[in-house]
């Protein structure tokens, strides 16, 4: 990887809140990570964790209201996302950054043919003419590995299946050849057969495009193939964040360990009982005062419940280039 | 190899030649025109305390073999024999005393619980139903149920949108429990929850297992899921049994090439592991089964397919001791039929062989 490199996508500090009648929800909590040029940043958390909103949030994509991007910076290239207007904002959905999302039905439109709307952002933002489209269209098509791929321009997506819809919806968000594609846990609706095929497809359209991808998921076991870089989501925050290997062998938030553990292994040892981690996911409501994890925590102390921790590194990089985690226990505290 | 973890040798269930086809009308008048062949003529037994492991991909028919099995659905053949009833033929009255002891989980708890009732009405219900006891002594055995789940006595009032998906699905579970049921069809039960929180769920059932001495019968996709908590699987594929062999058996040494491609298509959640693995890539989709192809229904994408695949459907054989196989690479050598069940099979072994 590229570290010394500018990179494609840097947020800082991004923070969501959704109101309600119930009063405000904080989704996203200062939220802070970047995407390197060709890199695979996997990002790793439960439902309400705050992984969608984040993206979402990135690119204008949340109803507002209720939801209200409350302060950070979205850096794409040299613009701030979360400054420029809502046309600006337009242009880069599509042209600059692509989006798959998890259920590939309720995202592409049931009424119009396939080829239209792979063929609408090419209009829309390379600026081709209708016939230019079509043949770009038909590329797309057959790159993402759909056979036939002139003809099937005049199917609409019911005539797909699952996993040729979503292999659609890639060549969708790959038209424009952006520079940042997020991928919304783009195999989660899929059977495992199926998620290979999609899973060998992107790993080869990356080293054809070299486009930098953040691919959302609650399976580790996505993650462990397909990623560079993971950062762990809990409660709208980030709680651990480190090359992917390092993740693995080496977790250090108590949630990230806990995770690991409670995924039963295809191939290892057969665990009698499986690890869980006890109670549930917090309820965001009102400002963090505390560590989101702590109610959970088996390591949980005195500072836990008073003060939400900061992302310190374990290594020698700075914050978010290396290891790091958003955790007060540390085996010096243990002892004291 | 002997069966793994046999926790009794009496089937508890019986299934002989299932068939459960769903008619298509089409035309102006709606003509009956050819049949959904969802399940198509599958045979296994349960035995009593045993979890038996359903597999296979979305569209494969395991949800329909479990509704079939408790006679959700009019099947179209076969047999379906529980603790010595065949449920596939009982009239209606019949069929209402024999539910007591079949119950299912369902998939989503969201969906399958009733918004408009409290907890101790959802988890009672299959009490009015079913038994004349009179109010303390329902509510007695309900608040004994929620002890038995986890679920806090406190909550007895509460509506289902004020829990969240875990304890919804432990509602469910206390239901299914009410009525002492022997054998229960968990569907999907974990699918709709969190990691964190499947765990919980699937610790909560073999408990309960144990407890209660329950069969179940657990229907999944998820591979490594099933690994934990079953002791025989059945991977399924386009409405009938590729394979069906005690676990540790399976996931050693799948035998049927689509049991082997769908086991090495499950991630591996170790980034060393996952890059030196050598994966079985399917090409294409499920065949509709409306139309499976002649031959193997797996023929069209099976990557070891030869001649003989494409024309004669081969029978769910047992190729090794409790384990078999339905495919044509493992050569009928011990003339045997199908019927799935260990013990049967080696007696008739032992009769034909002489």
């Amino acid at each position: 990887m590229a570290d010394g490199a500018a990179p494609v996508l840097d947020v800082q500090g991004l923070q969501t809140v959704f109101r309600t009648r119930g009063g405000e929800v904080h989704a996203v909590n200062s939220v802070s990570f970047h995407l390197n040029s060709g890199e695979l940043l996997g990002v790793v958390g439960e439902s309400g964790s705050g992984k969608s909103v984040t993206m979402m949030s990135l690119i204008g994509l949340l109803p507002s209201p209720p939801a209200d991007v409350r302060a950070g910076t979205v850096m794409l290239g040299n613009r701030d996302l979360l400054k420029i207007s809502a046309d600006d904002l337009r242009d880069v959905r599509g042209a600059k950054v692509g989006f798959v999302f998890q259920n590939p039905m309720t995202s592409l439109n049931p009424v119009f043919m396939v080829g239209n709307q792979i063929m609408e952002p090419l209009i829309r933002h390379m600026g081709l003419t209708r016939k230019q489209a079509a043949v770009r269209a038909a590329e797309l098509l057959s790159m993402v590995g759909i056979p036939d791929a002139k003809a099937r321009l005049n199917a609409y997506p019911h005539q797909f299946s699952g996993g040729m819809r979503q292999r659609v919806m890639i060549a969708i968000a790959l038209a424009c050849d952006p520079d940042v594609l997020i991928a919304d846990e783009p195999t989660t609706a899929l059977d495992v057969t199926i998620q290979a095929q999609i899973l060998e497809l992107i790993k080869d359209l990356r080293q054809k495009l070299g486009m930098a991808i953040v691919w959302i998921t609650h399976d580790l076991g996505v993650i462990a193939g397909i990623a560079d870089r993971v950062m762990v989501m809990y409660g709208g925050q980030v709680v651990e964040q480190a090359p992917v290997r390092e993740l693995f062998a080496n977790p250090q938030h108590p949630y990230t360990r806990a995770l690991l553990k409670t995924i039963p292994s295809l191939t290892g040892e057969r665990e009698e009982r499986l690890q869980v981690i006890e109670g549930q996911p917090p309820i965001l409501a009102g400002p963090p005062t505390s560590c989101p994890f702590q109610a959970r925590c088996a390591h949980a102390f005195d500072r836990c419940r008073t003060e939400n921790p900061q992302r310190r590194a374990i290594d020698d990089s700075p914050v978010g280039r290396g290891h790091d985690v958003a955790c007060h226990w540390t085996p010096e505290t243990a002892h004291a | 190899m002997l069966d793994a973890a046999p926790k009794a040798q009496t089937p508890l269930v019986q299934v002989r030649g299932l068939k459960m086809y769903f008619p298509i009308y089409s035309g102006l008048l709606r003509r009956h025109t050819g049949n959904v062949k969802a399940v198509d003529g599958i045979s296994f037994d349960i035995m009593a305390g045993e979890t038996l492991g359903l597999v296979g991909e979305s569209g494969c028919g395991k949800s329909t073999v479990g509704r079939a099995l408790l006679r959700l659905y009019e099947i179209t053949g076969g047999h379906v024999v529980i603790n010595g009833i065949d449920v596939a033929t009982l009239g209606t009255e019949e069929l209402r005393r024999a539910r007591p002891q079949m119950q299912m989980v369902f998939q989503d708890p969201q969906a399958s619980l009733n918004p408009r009732m409290s907890l101790a009405d959802i988890i009672g219900e299959p009490l009015d139903e079913h038994t004349d006891w009179d109010k303390p002594r329902k509510l007695a055995r309900i608040y004994e149920l929620m002890d038995a789940v986890g679920l806090n006595r406190r909550f007895a009032n509460r509506f289902p949108h004020e829990f969240s998906g875990g304890q919804r699905q432990r509602i469910g579970i206390a239901r299914a429990l009410a009525l002492n049921p022997r054998f229960i069809v968990c569907d999907e039960p974990i699918a709709a929850l969190d990691v964190s929180i499947q765990a919980q769920v699937v610790n909560l059932l073999e408990d309960l297992q144990q407890k209660f001495g329950l069969t179940y019968l657990f229907i999944s996709h998820d591979l490594s899921m099933v690994r934990h908590i079953a002791d025989r699987v059945a991977v399924m594929y386009l409405g009938r049994i590729a394979e069906l062999s005690p676990r540790d058996a399976l996931y050693a040494r799948p035998l049927h090439p689509y049991a082997e491609a769908l086991l090495s298509a499950v991630p591996e959640p170790d980034p060393a592991l996952a890059q030196t693995r050598q994966r079985i890539i399917l090409q294409g989709d499920v065949p509709s089964p409306a139309n499976p192809p002649q031959g193997c229904n797996f023929c069209t994408r099976c990557p070891r397919v030869f001649d003989l695949c494409r024309q004669v459907e081969p029978d769910l054989i047992q190729v090794e001791p409790g384990r078999f196989v339905a495919c044509h690479l493992y050569p009928d050598t011990k003339t045997a039929g199908s019927t799935g069940d260990p013990e049967a099979k080696e007696h008739t072994q032992q009769g034909e062989s002489q």
